[in-house]
């Protein structure tokens, strides 16, 4: 399986790239940065059927970092949702695939996010229904460690602890990179765990996020021993942003949303492929 | 009956139908009249989000995408202009079904005074697409909407004047929420007025019928859509038009007229917040500080005529 995992996540990555290339730009870095937990999600451990994308009582995910759009298009896709051609429509006009994520357009999409700190409060509400309803569903979110700068973050992991939302397993994407520069420089947000745990939070550290076996046993920790006793999970994961392809890695901040061309992304895929 | 009262009455009713039906607050259960609910929902339909707006919007869409039909509250400013991203992102944006309920509007929130009047609220939400403004008039009509307004799919702000209003309409009287109510059949001017000034608007209209001059008095609930249809009835008929309204002449009902007889070359007098802050005082006060008055609407009135 961790093999399977691995040449999954490899696709996604090279998907994310081809249809960011195809259009020419996009949030490339934080999409990268996040390839093996999407794939782990949904390839492993989310409760879903790509048939019935509205089952009720399903496992939700909350991409609350929206402009990570792409890389979840692209993890539907090879998740069945839809067609992988679909996902060359990134962007255009009409798509149903927009940069940030779009319930009512992208089947699969859980919760429209994009204007930051407000998708991880959607996602807390949904587990707190997913109490009310007593239906056994686990509410997966992802924020950015940028998006952490948002104050309505800490309001929603207050709520989310005192309400004992112990179904709701957080990620953090911690880069460590924004727009502006590092996160540590634009406005700092260390130490990361500790603000959680003292919001009441069980924590777990992944060194190396972008490891698929650390990101999956992370994974199923925080949903088998981290989420119990009222207290939700929050994993944060130590990755690299544009992840995977080294010219795009060393661009830094720079990599946020940057260009890439169609070429550009044919050599990076042949690189991951080990074509080259 | 205090608006409020009435308010909790009716939620309480919808609440017990139904339990997806659930009500989120940010501290102001007291003020917004629904604390005694919480005896019977506390933590099965009623929940606090404590003093963090922002938070309690984005979760009620959360809910809403989980098929429940939340309902939130605060003081007008704080449900509106504070989280108007979130009603515009979370909630609007994302076609969640919430209902939006801000209580003092406008002068109304007297000793709080400016921090707490929302004199914009309106215009802010007005210009996102997608959602229903409603300001009732009396508690008949809050009555007959509140469960017109839980079945309405998608979000709805509510305007609330949470103390006593005294009664405009009857028994038998039948809500629409999109369309206007005549409540004074007249020939030289049409008046529209919402909220909690209709009832000075009609004795405006008593004393104006007494020297002569006849109103055509509409209560306009519904700001967003607005009733075109009757408003351009009314003012093609009578050639004049005043709009009387606890909010800024800009972006409120004012503006929603205007826009609604652009094409017509009606003349449309507003009396409304001109443009200014609110201050603390008790309504009376606050009332002739912002010409929010009966002898204001009668001196407006006349003007808007001479100007047919």
């Amino acid at each position: 399986m961790n093999n399977d995992l691995k040449s999954i996540a490899k696709d996604i990555r090279c998907d994310v790239l081809q249809c960011i290339g195809h259009l020419g730009v996009g949030h490339i870095g934080g999409c990268l940065s996040v390839v093996e937990l999407l794939t782990v999600l949904y390839f492993e451990v989310m409760h879903i059927d790509p048939k019935n994308p509205k089952m009720a009582g399903r496992d939700r995910f909350v991409c609350s970092k929206g402009h990570a759009g792409p890389a979840v298009y692209a993890t539907l896709a090879n998740r069945g949702y839809f067609d992988k051609k679909e996902l060359l429509t990134l962007n255009q006009g009409g798509t149903n695939l927009p940069s940030h994520c779009d319930m009512n357009r992208t089947v699969g999409i859980d919760m429209t996010t994009g204007s930051l700190g407000q998708g991880f409060s959607c996602a807390i509400g949904a587990a707190l229904g997913a109490k009310l309803e007593g239906d056994g569903a686990r509410i997966y979110t992802l924020i950015g460690d940028g998006e952490s700068q948002e104050g309505q973050i800490w309001e929603a992991a207050m709520f989310a602890a005192a309400k004992k939302l112990d179904n709701l397993i957080a990620f953090t994407d911690y880069n460590k990179l924004q727009i502006d520069g590092t996160v540590e420089e634009v406005n700092g947000i260390a130490p990361l765990a500790d603000k959680w745990r003292a919001f009441g939070w069980n924590v777990l550290e992944v060194p190396d996020g972008n490891d698929i076996e650390q990101v999956r046993s992370a994974v199923w920790r925080a949903r088998n021993d981290l989420t119990r006793d009222g207290k939700p999970a929050m994993v944060i994961l130590h990755t690299k942003k544009g992840c995977g392809v080294k010219w795009i890695e060393d661009l830094g901040a720079g990599n946020h949303n940057t260009n890439l061309t169609a070429e550009q992304a044919e050599v990076a895929i042949r690189e991951l492929r080990g074509e080259a | 009956m205090e608006m409020r009262a009435i308010y909790a009455e009716c939620l309480d009713r919808l609440m017990e139908q139904d339990k997806h039906v659930v009500l989120l607050d940010a501290d102001l259960a007291k003020a917004s009249g629904t604390i005694k609910l919480r005896e019977k929902y506390y933590g099965t339909q009623i929940f606090d989000c404590g003093v963090a707006e922002q938070n309690m919007a984005s979760i009620a869409a959360g809910l809403s995408s989980y098929g429940f039909k939340p309902w939130i509250e605060s003081f007008t400013p704080f449900a509106t202009r504070r989280i108007c991203d979130q009603i515009a992102i979370s909630i609007a944006y994302a076609k969640q079904n919430v209902k939006i309920v801000g209580t003092d509007p406008g002068i109304s929130a007297e000793l709080n005074g400016g921090t707490h009047m929302s004199m914009e609220d309106i215009g802010v939400l007005r210009s996102i697409p997608g959602i229903v403004i409603f300001e009732p008039v009396d508690g008949v009509q809050l009555r007959a909407a509140m469960p017109v307004l839980n079945a309405y799919d998608g979000c709805v702000y509510i305007r609330l004047f949470r103390k006593q209003l005294p009664d405009v309409f009857g028994e038998g009287y039948a809500f629409d929420l999109f369309k206007a109510d005549q409540l004074r059949d007249g020939r030289d001017l049409s008046i529209f007025v919402s909220g909690m000034l209709t009832k000075d608007v009609l004795d405006a209209a008593e004393a104006l019928e007494a020297e002569g001059i006849s109103c055509d008095v509409w209560n306009i609930h519904t700001i967003k859509p607005v009733d075109r249809e009757s408003v351009i009835a009314s003012a093609r008929k009578t050639g004049a038009v005043l709009t009387v309204e606890n909010h800024n002449v800009i972006g409120g009902l004012r503006s929603a007229v205007l826009e609604t007889l652009a094409e017509d070359r009606i003349p449309v007098k507003g009396v409304g917040i001109t443009d200014r802050f609110g201050e603390v005082g008790k309504l009376p006060y606050l009332k002739e500080a912002t010409g929010l008055t009966k002898e204001n609407i009668i001196k407006t009135a006349k003007e808007a005529i001479l100007l047919k």
